[in-house]
């Protein structure tokens, strides 16, 4: 069998990508962290914080407690079934620093833990970093801050 | 009434992710840079802003709020500071976030075992 047979033939193999069903998961799962993260807040709030404390306190909580479930390999479960609803959220963001700081802690410390677990949080740094210094500076530049 | 407001605009902000996976196999990091970088840019032409006020925890939990947090933060900065803001602006306002990220990252990482890849 030629490599497009193959192809084709998995391509028909494989079932319809039920986009709704993700669709509904994903909009299920992902508003229910938000709200999570909601109550959160409002519970800090409520504990005497400020506002904008609140709610960088809420998002703490749920950045660890997405690395708590990572480490306990539950977060890569709920996200097969969640996909993007375990992804767009900042506890995605901060699964993607626990999973491969786990994974690749058997190549070391430093080159393994260390360097992997920015392997996908490195570029998100990077480009949302550097927009915001685009940003900054068109502010400054154009007296606009 | 916020609960609501906070499940309903993060959860579609979710499904437009879900639809970018299904329909232009976008991988999962791409799809993490565009939110940030996305949120940076609806912060600044202004739009991001009345959804956080709407929404509250539903605009600021998914990565566009940190967007948001970067542009903000940049914003405030450069009005106080005036050019060093331009760099100190984003991290400062990100950076108990991110400094949460690595350190339980780390720390997870070296309390639990790797999962079997059976």
């Amino acid at each position: 069998m030629t490599n497009r047979e193959y192809e084709k033939l998995n391509q028909k193999k494989s079932p319809n990508s039920p986009l709704l069903k993700n669709c509904i998961c994903a909009f299920l799962i992902g508003g229910g962290i938000c709200a999570l993260g909601q109550g959160l807040g409002e519970l800090y709030q409520y504990a005497g914080l400020e506002k904008l404390d609140a709610s960088a306190a809420a998002s703490i909580s749920l950045i660890f407690l997405a690395a708590l479930l990572t480490g306990l390999n539950v977060y890569d479960n709920i996200a097969k079934v969640a996909g993007a609803g375990t992804l767009v959220p900042i506890t995605g963001f901060s699964n993607s620093i626990t999973s491969p700081a786990l994974e690749f802690k058997s190549e070391g410390l430093i080159l393994g833990l260390g360097a992997k677990m920015f392997v996908i949080a490195g570029p998100v740094l990077v480009y949302g970093i550097t927009a915001s210094v685009l940003y900054g500076l068109i502010l400054y530049l154009f007296r606009l801050a | 009434m916020m609960y609501l407001k906070a499940f309903l605009v993060g959860g579609l902000l979710c499904l437009i992710g879900q639809i970018l996976i299904d329909k232009t196999k976008l991988t999962p990091a791409r799809i993490l840079v565009s939110y940030v970088v996305a949120g940076v840019i609806l912060t600044g032409v202004g739009a991001y802003q009345p959804l956080v006020d709407f929404a509250g925890a539903g605009a600021t939990v998914p990565l566009t709020g940190f967007g948001y947090l970067l542009a903000d933060g940049v914003k405030k900065a450069v009005a106080s500071d005036g050019l060093f803001g331009v760099l100190r602006g984003g991290l400062t306002a990100s950076s108990a976030g991110v400094a949460a990220a690595i350190f339980f990252g780390l720390l997870m990482a070296l309390l639990f075992k790797p999962k079997d890849k059976s």
